[in-house]
């Protein structure tokens, strides 16, 4: 492999080359092959085996066996069965599926097909927010297309398989990422999940047997029948193959949408790819796997990334955002802005996650206030644990993951906030102090008169003194001195 | 089913496959607490939405805790429901659900009977370890469901019982996370949507957000007020329900002792309804017969089949599910109503009393009733026929503030003459009693014979939907029976269809008809004491010397004396209604 | 257009489309604008507009095209310029004077200029 060329481009290979509003370019570049080959073989049972042996996992975070979840929606007899996109994609800062999905619909449109074909479903449904309409344009461009050539509706290629797709628009709330609130979401229910078992390919859509995967996963499946699952097995360490997308930012110098395989380090990731941090200034942690994942430091920068080794770091891979973050970041208030996602994008129906993350969030906001004392600390960690034990799906089993992650890593840093009331990152407002050097203030008053409360008092020509009770932090008086007699402490 | 073997608290056990955790080891009597879960056995009412996590349980090789009410047992499964890993998360659930919960215990509806309280007790919880924000939300009163939301936990027993059991849809979750709550869309009033006041949310709550809508002080203050004379009548159901609240074992009939409660509670006539049950079997009755020879005789404007009107919460569903089928239903008031419009109309006279002197108090096991009472066409210049209904729950109360012993209260009789009633009277409080009653008169008038036996028993039991079919001298009679509102839904579409096959149909909104009713002591899921209740009605009906509606001599002195024929001109403008077209604030009508 | 049938039909339509292709990448100049929900929020319709503008003002026989995501968030809008019988050639941070410059230097004048992102990664074809 070309040591300058740390990316494979596999579910972005379309991204960026054609036009994803022509399909003749999808088609030069074997576009519909694998959908042809795996329909002229005809038999279901071997194409779930290929991507079985491929070692392909959901790319939505989960990291399910694809195969293994098509075997499983196969073997559940129906008069109906469906084959559902989910293409709601939600993390704060992620943009993996919405690119494919504008950059390369068609080939999302034909591993469906192939999807479809293995698990004997003839109806395809992409459940796909409503805040991409330029995806959703050109998906139906698509869609219409692959109608027009014949990929998609009744006797596809001239086989006996008929499979027509179907777009549903999602509100744009997060919990209906997790797959049994897609699809309550789609039938029309409040978008709320429900306990599994029954799985979706027991009792999905409409109480069919059902199979749901993400944009990115769908992405791959051409490629491993057109080049071989050996060759797709052959990218990636033992239990991850192939590559992740990754929506690369924060405080890094080439933001971006990368594809890397699985078993690169997150070094290569943020210094190579990514071309080290903003301003020269020092990596702290970088945030993988969303509001569900966590803040992995220094220590695992040569931690090869795959699906097992982010969790056992204590984060997870998530969808693919990853969030880089330098010194000037408090982890106290990260957790805080991350938590804060998920309270808001919480369903209400579990009590630990409804009631049990505005509590998290809430002891957040002492300590961040420099209210908080070391028995919140205490607390924090239980509630988390038990929340992590207790909540009804996904989203709440792993919303406290940023806290127990930075308090894991991080601890100093929470300790220095309560016991002695001061944020090392310097970014808390409140445990902030702006004084003045009575040896350098010649009492010229510009201080006195931008202050918006009324802190700072003083005799003219003396040293005056601020009020640290009334002061609310601002800055005025600091930008308005012109003797550097106020210091913020 | 085969069975499987599996370990709960170092207990080696045997279940039937498909067994819950929770059901597995209460049948061991390892009690683990529950508060969404709720299960009306052979009801069809399960609410398990597995959100609440209260009876969550460690299983070995899991790795998070599992709720034991959703969670089915597998062979082998090494099951731990009290060690440190779940006490601790099952207190930390406890203690967030009440950090979030107004602590007004001492003045809420339901402090003594509340399910969270009850936790809370167990768990001996004396300080919470989390302060913060509480929600809030705008309360709620109709005319006879208050909703006071800050105290919902979000079990969506309510949601369940409005939308699956009535399909009524009036109730669901609304917005999300922390201010997620149980409401009307848009958080709107009960009062502005097809709610039918069936009061089942209320009956299944198990905290304070839902209560009944309390007129015990206007009740204590028309008795006290010298220049009114106070009537009181007493749903048939009450008496088999009303011992439960005095420590009396379900199914206890005290209508004697209620009696003489409701006399030392200063009412100056103690009626039955009972009595206007049998009134109300008279008009259906005949109404019945009368739709039926004109069927009989080919004609084919006649509406069949017959629908009963007893059920305000019925007769409100229908009004805005299926207003086209209006004509349908019997034109006959409920018990209630006639009690009402006959006090009013003819015993107010009969004692010198001008209409607006009398007050015409009802108890019922209901909360539609409230609503019923309030309707403009059950008053006259404004005043109500019924001026107020309190449920067997809030007469308990006036009982207990009133320092009577219920218990040791002699058995007293109804007075004369609202008071006296048939078997066919009682039977009107369970589920598929008032057709029984009905036929029990409609046979005999009908065919000029006895009954071959008065006991109907084909149309009896706790069934969703029944039918039966009664041999008329040789004219065989279709009758259907559903109670919950679902139930009636598909007989009502299948009328709507043009297949129904019925000839009268009874419908009753809530579970078990009124012995189950909105306003009843309630039941916390245990339907033994349904079954008990359902029982003794029929038990009350045997102890009756009478038990046929047109037997009734009370009743038939009323006819020769003041109403004349049943369904005559009197019978008609007093004891017969009509039915509206409803629809909630946000409907379109879409034939304009 | 008719229904593809069957895998030789596929096959046979990819072949026609390969030999068109080729033969306007021997005559024209391939221009690809990312034009992905990122490249349109950074301006790249009136970079796509611009380009579009004056090579047809100069005469240049192009083919211009829209493409999703190139991944180079951070200098966006980015523009893939393909001259015939060289390599493609990206460039990042285009505005419309840039877009001038890459015409009126490179596509013109075969001038290198500043802002050509390197291509880091490696593509399932090699």
């Amino acid at each position: 492999m070309d040591v300058n060329k740390k990316q494979l481009r596999i579910a972005l290979r379309n991204c960026g080359f054609i036009d994803p509003e022509n399909i003749d370019q999808y088609i030069v570049r074997d576009g519909y092959m694998a959908l042809a080959n795996v329909l002229m073989q005809n038999n279901p049972q071997a194409a779930i085996e290929v991507v079985k042996k491929s070692g392909l996992r959901g790319r939505g975070g989960g990291g399910f066996p694809t195969g293994l979840k098509w075997e499983l929606a196969s073997k559940n007899p129906s008069d109906q069965k469906y084959m559902i996109c989910n293409a709601d994609e939600g993390d704060p800062g992620a943009f993996m599926d919405r690119s494919i999905l504008e950059g390369d619909p068609h080939s999302v449109i034909e591993a469906m097909a192939i999807g479809g074909f293995c698990i004997g479903a003839t109806k395809g449904l992409i459940y796909i927010r409503a805040e991409y309409p330029l995806a959703i344009k050109r998906l139906e461009i698509a869609i219409a297309q692959a109608r027009e050539y014949g990929f998609l509706g009744q006797k596809i290629l001239g086989s006996d398989f008929d499979f027509d797709l179907e777009l549903r628009y999602g509100a744009g709330a997060f919990v209906c990422g997790e797959e049994t609130a897609l699809i309550h979401s789609m039938e029309g229910m409040r978008g709320e999940p429900t306990f599994k078992p029954p799985f979706p390919a027991q009792e999905g859509y409409l109480k069919k047997p059902s199979n749901v995967n993400n944009v990115e996963t769908f992405a791959n499946i051409p490629v491993i029948f057109n080049k071989g699952w050996e060759w797709f097995s052959s990218i990636g360490t033992e239990k991850s193959k192939g590559t992740k997308v990754f929506a690369l930012a924060g405080q890094i110098n080439n933001v971006g949408l990368i594809e890397v395989p699985m078993g690169i380090t997150l070094r290569e990731v943020i210094f190579e790819i990514g071309g080290g941090i903003k301003g020269g200034k020092q990596f702290k942690a970088v945030q993988t796997g969303g509001p569900s994942g966590g803040c992995l430091t220094e220590a695992f920068l040569d931690t090869p990334i795959d699906y097992d080794n982010l969790i056992a770091a204590g984060s997870m891979m998530g969808s693919g955002g990853m969030i880089v973050m330098d010194e000037t970041s408090c982890m106290p208030a990260v957790a805080r802005f991350y938590l804060d996602f998920t309270v808001e994008e919480s369903c209400g129906k579990c009590t630990p996650c409804r009631i049990g993350n505005k509590r998290l969030c809430e002891i957040l906001d002492k300590i961040i206030e420099g209210k908080g004392t070391m028995d919140d600390l205490t607390i924090l960690k239980n509630l988390s644990q038990v929340i992590k034990d207790t909540a009804l799906c996904g989203l709440g089993q792993t919303s406290p993951n940023p806290i127990l992650s930075t308090i894991d890593h991080f601890w100093d840093e929470y300790v220095a906030h309560v016991t002695n009331k001061k944020c090392p990152a310097g970014q808390c407002k409140s445990m902030k102090q702006y004084i003045i050097d009575a040896e350098q203030c010649i009492g010229c008053t510009a201080c006195a008169r931008a202050c918006p409360v009324g802190a700072i008092k003083g005799e003219k020509k003396n040293p005056h003194s601020i009020n640290q009770d009334l002061c609310i932090k601002c800055g005025a008086c600091y930008e308005k001195c012109k003797f550097n007699a106020i210091s913020i402490i | 089913m085969e069975n499987i073997k599996l370990t709960i608290d170092n207990k080696e056990i045997e279940v039937a496959a498909g067994t819950t955790i929770l059901k597995a080891a209460r049948l061991h009597n390892i009690e683990i607490p529950t508060l969404c879960y709720f299960d009306l056995k052979g009801m069809d009412i399960t609410n398990k939405p597995g959100s609440c996590r209260i009876c969550t349980v460690e299983i070995e090789g899991r790795k998070n805790l599992a709720p034991a009410c959703i969670t089915e047992c597998m062979p082998g499964m090494i099951v731990r429901t009290n060690n440190i890993r779940v006490l601790n998360a099952r207190r930390s659930v406890l203690e967030l659900l009440l950090s979030d919960h107004p602590t007004d215990c001492l003045i809420c509806p339901k402090s003594g009977n509340c399910e969270l309280q009850a936790l809370a007790v167990r768990f001996g919880i004396r300080e919470l370890p989390y302060q913060g924000e509480k929600s809030s939300h705008k309360r709620d009163k109709s005319p006879a469901i208050l909703r006071d939301m800050d105290k919902c936990v979000m079990c969506r027993r309510c949601e369940m019982m409005c939308n699956k059991f009535q399909t009524v849809g009036a109730l669901s979750a609304v917005n999300r996370g922390f201010n997620a709550v149980v409401a009307p869309a848009f958080e709107d009033s009960l009062s502005q949507t097809a709610c039918t006041f069936c009061g089942q949310c209320v009956a299944v709550c198990p905290v304070g957000a839902l209560s009944e809508v309390n007129h015990t002080a206007s009740v204590i203050r028309a008795i006290n007020d010298p220049k009114k004379t106070v009537v009181v009548q007493t749903a048939p159901a009450v008496r088999v329900a009303i011992g439960e609240e005095f420590r009396m074992k379900p199914g206890t009939i005290a209508t004697g002792q209620m009696s003489a409660a409701l006399r030392r509670l200063g009412f100056d006539y103690v009626f039955d309804t009972d009595w206007s049950a049998d009134l109300t079997i008279m008009e259906e009755g005949t109404e019945l017969l009368g739709r039926l020879n004109k069927y009989l005789a080919g004609d084919k404007e006649v509406k069949m089949p017959l629908l009963t009107s007893c059920c305000p919460a019925w007769v409100k569903f229908f009004e805005h599910q299926f207003p086209d089928l209006k004509d349908i239903p019997s034109t006959a008031k409920s018990p209630q109503q006639m009690f009402g419009a006959i006090a009013k109309n003819y015993f107010a006279q009969k004692i010198g009393v001008k209409r607006e002197d009398l007050i015409v108090v009802s108890v019922m096991p209901c909360l539609a009733k409230k609503y019923e009472l309030s309707r403009d066409e059950f008053k006259t210049d404004n005043n109500p026929d019924v001026d107020f209904s309190i449920t067997t729950r809030e007469l308990a109360a006036l009982i207990k503030q009133a320092n009577i012993d219920f218990s040791s209260l002699p058995e007293e009789d109804f007075d004369s003459p609202l008071g006296e009633s048939t078997g066919a009277g009682v039977i009107f409080g369970t589920t598929g009693g008032v057709i029984e009653a009905a036929v029990r008169t409609a046979y005999e008038i009908h065919t000029g014979k006895p009954c071959p036996s008065i006991d109907f028993t084909e149309l009896r039991g706790l069934e969703g939907i029944r039918s039966a079919t009664i041999d008329f001298d040789g004219l065989p009679i279709n009758i259907g029976i559903a109670h919950g509102l679902s139930n009636a839904r598909k007989l009502l579409e299948e009328i709507r269809e043009g297949k129904s096959q019925f000839h009268a149909i009874e419908i009753m909104a809530c579970p078990g008809g009124c012995i189950n009713g909105g306003g009843q002591p309630l039941n916390h899921g245990d339907s033994r004491i349904i079954q008990a209740r359902w029982e003794a009605i029929y038990k009350a009906d045997k102890d009756k010397p009478i038990r046929k509606s047109h037997e009734n001599k009370s009743v038939q002195q009323l006819y020769k004396e003041f109403l004349g024929e049943p369904c005559g001109e009197k019978a008609h403008h007093l004891l017969h209604t009509h039915y509206f077209k409803r629809k909630t604030e946000f409907e379109v009508d879409l034939d304009k | 257009m008719d229904k593809i049938k069957s895998l030789a039909d596929l096959q046979a339509k990819k072949e026609s489309l390969l030999a068109t292709m080729a033969q306007t990448n021997e005559q024209d100049v391939q221009i690809k604008v990312a034009m992905a929900t990122c490249g349109i929020a950074a301006g790249a319709k009136e970079v796509m507009d611009t380009m579009s503008d004056i090579c047809e003002a100069k005469g240049v026989k192009t083919n211009i095209s829209q493409t999703g995501c190139m991944g180079y968030c951070y200098a966006e809008p980015t523009v893939e310029i393909k001259k015939p019988g060289k390599e493609p050639i990206v460039f990042g941070y285009v505005n419309a004077a840039k877009a001038k410059e890459i015409v009126e230097k490179y596509i013109l004048n075969d001038e290198i200029i500043e802002g050509v992102i390197p291509q880091n990664y490696q593509s399932i074809d090699n």
